[in-house]
């Protein structure tokens, strides 16, 4: 007779797999993080998973948090979409985001515009150099990955907007072309500090233009510590005139709101 | 034979929609020169099947439109292909301009401007659409370029009065337009005006 052939051998059995550790998992409380890099302060930890390549993953951040994600190994490619978490219809604006900074690459100081044309989170680190905010995610598995995560705050297909993606970057050429540049190489981080409470979705797939036959795509590290939000003496708000506004816009929204 | 379905005047600074059957063909001609159309368009089976600027730039491995360029739905499937363009090449990357957005890129004095979004959202209502259905749209007859450092930005058109493009549906596709009455950049040449649909049915 197999151990779980009656009720009390499989709950035996279901309880038995606690306390397994595999590559790709979060820990909970975040706070027990096994190795917190230079920076990061593990009681002050509020997200801390790898997510494994080919795999999502999903969370709901207070204003000021910093959201570190690091490609690993190389490989990641971390697709990324942001909603303020109070009214979800509100949501990441890639054509703003680029149009409104006259920037069409994602780096320090560039904020991440919602259609509200108030900042939903803030690029305060970078140290890859390689992304992309035009080509969105893969037809198939990006999309299929988002709709999974969305559907787990109640959003459907519609809700989704274009993407952005970190770790894998795409150059604009004069005739307009798109050339893959590929990665920074493993261990590089990017941090974004949330300016409104957001929900983040993420998909760890490869780029749609990554070239490579097989399918490449390596796991990718999500830690998120409590922060405070930018203030008006902070780099990013007087980064272009632009920003200014935005951040203008998203303190008078937090002030009407009640939120700050 | 080809045969006119519709033929309409678009007036400056209006919406427009209608739902192309598969096979017909919709000439959008520019009548008085660099005049942005912003364009959205969705399988009109399937609202939530739409339009994407992502998957569409991936396919084609190039931001511009023209000639040949397949509009693409964010599954991959062709929506409507560009069989004509005697303009030469059009914006994927910049998006609609809305209230919200004018007040980054001009200032808070330009909230009670008219805007494509409020286009968007005036007309998507007819068919049942919403703010959750608009995504990064089209722009003909828009000129942005993006410099080798990454600046972009909108630019004097190179469009020119009774320049054309001609799309082709490949499947039933529902189109959203607003002609773009943008007066602060020179998307429209600083003077929004009208532009001219026609709609011709297959067998051409």
């Amino acid at each position: 007779m197999s151990t779980t052939s009656t009720t009390y051998g499989a709950r035996d059995h279901a309880r038995a797999q606690a306390g397994t550790v595999a590559e790709a998992m979060p820990s909970i409380p975040a706070s027990t993080w096994p190795d917190p890099p230079p920076g990061i302060d593990p009681a002050k930890l509020v997200w801390a998973e790898t997510v494994a390549g080919g795999g999502y993953t999903h969370k709901v951040l207070a204003r000021g948090t910093e959201l570190r994600l690091t490609d690993v190994e190389g490989d990641a490619c971390a697709h990324v979409l942001l909603f303020n978490a109070d009214q979800p219809w509100e949501r990441l604006n890639v054509a703003d985001t680029v149009k409104v900074q006259w920037n069409a690459y994602l780096g320090e100081a560039i904020a991440l515009l919602s259609d509200q044309a108030r900042v939903l989170a803030t690029v305060v680190t970078d140290e890859s150099g390689k992304h992309d905010a035009l080509c969105g995610t893969s037809t198939v598995d990006g999309m299929t990955l988002f709709t999974l995560a969305a559907a787990k705050h109640g959003l459907t297909p519609r809700d989704l907007p274009p993407s952005l993606s970190f770790f894998q970057g795409v150059h604009v050429e004069t005739d307009g072309g798109l050339t893959f540049t590929g990665s920074a190489g493993p261990g590089k981080s990017v941090v974004l500090r949330t300016e409104l409470p957001v929900i983040v979705l993420i998909a760890n797939v490869a780029h749609p233009l990554d070239p490579r036959p097989d399918y490449t795509v390596t796991p990718l590290r999500v830690l998120a510590q409590r922060s405070t939000a930018s203030t008006p003496d902070s780099p990013e708000w007087t980064a272009s005139p632009e920003a200014q506004r935005a951040f203008e816009n998203t303190a008078d929204y937090l002030t009407a709101r009640g939120l700050a | 034979m080809t045969t006119i379905i519709s033929d309409t005047e678009v007036a400056a600074r209006a919406p427009y929609s209608t739902v192309l059957r598969k096979g017909e063909t919709l000439a959008i001609i520019d009548l008085g020169g660099n005049q942005a159309v912003d364009f959205l368009c969705y399988d009109a089976a399937d609202t939530a099947k739409r339009y994407s600027a992502a998957a569409t730039i991936s396919a084609q491995r190039n931001i511009f439109l023209t000639t040949g360029s397949v509009l693409r739905t964010g599954e991959g499937a062709p929506l409507l292909t560009v069989v004509e363009d005697t303009c030469g090449r059009h914006d994927t990357i910049g998006g609609a301009c809305s209230k919200e957005s004018n007040s980054l890129r001009y200032g808070q004095h330009t909230r009670y401007q008219h805007a494509c979004v409020e286009n968007f959202l005036t007309e998507g209502a007819k068919w049942g659409l919403g703010k959750r259905d608009l995504v990064s749209n089209v722009n003909w007859y828009m000129n942005v370029p993006v410099e080798q450092a990454g600046t972009l930005g909108i630019v004097d058109g190179i469009s020119a009065p009774g320049l054309e493009v001609k799309l082709r549906a490949e499947t039933d596709v529902l189109v959203l337009v607003s002609n773009c009455p943008q007066i602060n950049n020179p998307c429209n040449g600083f003077d929004p005006t009208p532009v001219r649909m026609i709609v011709t049915g297959g067998g051409a």
